[in-house]
């Protein structure tokens, strides 16, 4: 089971307090989409990803982007069972989007640097790491029900 | 992933933004690296001091960053500028070339914080690929 401290737990709650998901989610896959082209494969459907510009003024990605951060919330309330709070979207990635997991950290790292970005210099090194502990474990949750 | 003239024009003309801050970037991403990846903390075990404001951690990471600034300016033969590095890495020491991109994505969080609206997601992209042709270039003489 994975322990968190207090001190993590507050560095984590206070990042989704002060995130602006209308706009951090919408950079990250973005960036993801810009910065890691292959990833475009799971969003042939969403029109013209044809160069950077593109993908930053697509209206589909943005609000993707949304849903996606807000797919966090569940892990952030849930902080002491996101294994299974992830269950059906870990089946939901493998046998309907069968998305590659390499891609969760990806999306991950992304997001990481849009959020550091966001909060300059008071994303500290110890907020880093709860943060990206925070991502990988759910990361790993995502990637449970492939088979 | 070989680097086109567009990305190295990139790494460029960021590096020509964020080089008067080298030491500090560097002192910065190694300190991250080191408390974010406790397992890199293995290949410093005779620091006293790991903490990223430690002086040692500091002056490393000035190094670091000093050795990434000449791949720039090394940019169109990184695995030949870069071949003694690889000698020290490969033979002396001994550094999981697993830990490049570790340290590499501390780099690139630095930037991002430290200079949001020049790393635009195209910056970063070029960025990225550079950090992996010279991850590979120091792996060069590994076997």
């Amino acid at each position: 089971m994975v322990v968190w401290t207090d001190q993590e737990r507050a560095y984590i709650q206070d990042i989704f307090s002060k995130l602006n998901y209308e706009e951090a989610g919408p950079k990250a896959l973005q960036r993801t989409l810009i910065v890691y082209p292959w990833t475009q494969r799971y969003f042939a459907s969403f029109g013209n990803l044809y160069n950077a510009e593109a993908i930053k003024s697509n209206p589909k990605v943005a609000a993707h982007g949304i849903v996606v951060l807000h797919g966090l919330d569940r892990a952030m309330k849930n902080m002491d069972d996101i294994k299974n709070t992830y269950a059906e979207l870990s089946v939901l990635h493998s046998d309907k989007l069968h998305v590659d997991p390499d891609n969760f950290r990806l999306l991950a790292d992304c997001l990481t640097i849009v959020i550091a970005a966001t909060m300059g210099t008071s994303f500290t090194p110890d907020v880093q790491a709860a943060w990206q502990k925070f991502l990988a474990v759910v990361v790993s949750a995502l990637c449970r029900q492939y088979h | 992933m070989s680097l086109s003239d567009k990305d190295k024009s990139a790494v460029k003309a960021l590096w020509s933004k964020i080089g008067p801050k080298a030491d500090e970037i560097g002192a910065e991403a190694f300190g991250r690296m080191l408390t974010v990846y406790p397992q890199t903390k293995t290949y410093f075990a005779h620091w006293a001091d790991l903490s990223p404001g430690g002086p040692q951690v500091k002056k490393h990471g000035k190094v670091i960053m000093g050795a990434v600034g000449e791949a720039v300016s090394k940019i169109d033969d990184l695995v030949g500028g870069l071949a003694a590095l690889s000698e020290l890495h490969a033979f002396k020491l001994r550094v999981d070339p697993a830990n490049f991109k570790i340290l590499a994505h501390n780099v690139i969080v630095v930037i991002g914080m430290l200079f949001p609206g020049d790393f635009t997601p195209e910056v970063h992209m070029s960025v990225d690929k550079f950090f992996q042709n010279l991850a590979l270039a120091l792996a060069e003489r590994y076997r």
